[in-house]
């Protein structure tokens, strides 16, 4: 038996790039609600009533110090026992996002923190609604210098979608895995999927390092 | 079964596997890591292209899809590694890379003036990074190795996959057996996070005490 296979190689490689459709979208679609439900838990911690900055701040830490698999089996498992049976990819989506949206809090709150307090100033002076100080005042400058750090997590998420064939979603490495499983030839289909990975992910941290040359000539 | 039992049964089962894979791992993510980090420092640029390539293909690909490769493709260039191995293995080489660029990265913030001052003390190289850079390095570093000994710790709950025998793993037989998935679910998320808060907080200890007077 050869070591490589190039014919079965290109044979199995259609099926599999049709899979990456899979960990495409639960990448875009977690990281959405990573980056919203982050927000959320931001404000909810810099909250002025002390019970909800507890309890935000609670949640966040235990999803931070557990590890993002056995939430995804909690996720999968546990919730039909209460009567809500996900989809693979639903519970997959919202596994990936709770968990980074615990990292990406902490990224807009150093965000949140960096931005110089006479602009809080200078909303009060100018009479602006706490609202309108946020989203006119603060956030937009709290983002730009944060970006690249919240692009790193998008591509560390990428690479955690495989953690999602746990829970039998077919993206690319179940397929390979059961491709695998059919012709009893690993090295070919893991191989692949290990190179898409590569071709995906070090481009896009190529991309962003770039921009954060960029970023920082700005503001710095 | 009630809630305690299901805890005691986890941790008899599966505690051991996932701290000896947390151990054997960092430790060999931290040699990796310290060597990888040194050689991209070097002069020779082979050894750099070297171990860039080594950091960028194992932070470029998924550390799932490198257990799985190391446990199933390994063997088909005669390579049988029993689980425990291949989880270590993987985990330390993944970890390995990232911790290169932490080593890297507080080497290279080290203030310039060290380095001049060994040189005009007339030490040698080894002598100046083993007795001054190294030492002011690691300080800097320590809070990303906290934090990476912690998300090691985590990514411990992988080795499941390739059917070595940690807490996630016995869950999963539990789970099968019992029939209790709420509660067992339950108990692994409340013992993972009973490790991980501690290691956590002592990190962030021993960097107040570490940088003491020096920051």
């Amino acid at each position: 038996m050869r070591i490589w296979d190039w014919d079965y190689a290109f044979e199995i490689l259609p099926e599999i790039i049709s899979a990456l459709w899979v960990t495409i979208t639960a990448t875009i679609v977690g990281f959405g609600l990573a980056l919203v439900l982050g927000l959320i838990w931001t404000l909810l911690i810099r909250s002025d009533s002390k019970g909800v900055s507890a309890i935000a701040g609670g949640i966040v830490t235990f999803v931070r110090n557990t590890p993002i698999l056995v939430q995804l089996f909690f996720i999968f498992y546990v919730f039909p026992e209460f009567g809500v049976s996900l989809e693979p990819f639903v519970a997959g989506v919202i596994g990936l996002g709770l968990h980074y949206s615990t990292y990406l809090s902490e990224v807009f709150r150093s965000g949140i923190e960096s931005v110089d307090p006479g602009q809080w100033e200078v909303a009060t002076a100018l009479n602006f609604t706490k609202r309108k100080t946020w989203t006119r005042i603060i956030l937009p400058q709290a983002f730009p210098p944060v970006l690249p750090v919240i692009g790193n997590y998008f591509i560390t998420m990428f690479k955690e979608t495989p953690l999602l064939s746990a829970i039998t979603l077919v993206e690319i490495l179940q397929t390979a895995k059961n491709i695998g499983a059919g012709t009893f030839r690993y090295t070919e289909p893991f191989t692949i999927v290990g190179i898409l990975f590569l071709a995906l992910s070090y481009p896009a941290s190529l991309l962003l390092r770039n921009l954060e040359n960029r970023i920082s000539e700005r503001y710095q | 079964m009630n809630f305690w039992e299901v805890i005691i049964s986890l941790l008899g089962q599966g505690l051991w596997i996932t701290l000896l894979t947390t151990i054997l791992s960092a430790i060999l993510a931290l040699v990796l890591g310290f060597a990888g980090g040194l050689m991209r420092l070097s002069r020779n640029k082979i050894i750099r292209f070297i171990v860039g390539i080594y950091v960028e293909v194992f932070r470029g690909t998924s550390l799932l899809v490198q257990l799985f490769w190391i446990y199933y493709v390994l063997p088909m260039f005669g390579i049988t590694l029993s689980a425990v191995t291949a989880a270590v293995l993987a985990i330390g080489l993944n970890y390995g890379a990232y911790t290169s660029e932490v080593v890297r990265s507080g080497i290279q913030s080290v203030d310039e003036g060290q380095i001049e001052a060994t040189i005009a003390l007339n030490m040698t190289k080894v002598q100046r990074m083993r007795r001054v850079i190294i030492p002011q390095a690691f300080i800097l570093m320590l809070p990303n190795l906290g934090n990476q000994l912690i998300e090691l710790f985590k990514s411990t709950s992988l080795v499941a996959l390739i059917t070595l025998t940690d807490l996630t793993y016995q869950a999963d037989v539990l789970n099968a057996t019992t029939l209790q998935t709420t509660q067992i679910y339950t108990a692994l998320l409340v013992i993972y996070f009973v490790i991980a808060w501690p290691m956590t907080k002592g990190m962030k200890v021993l960097e107040r005490k570490l940088t003491e007077g020096r920051m």
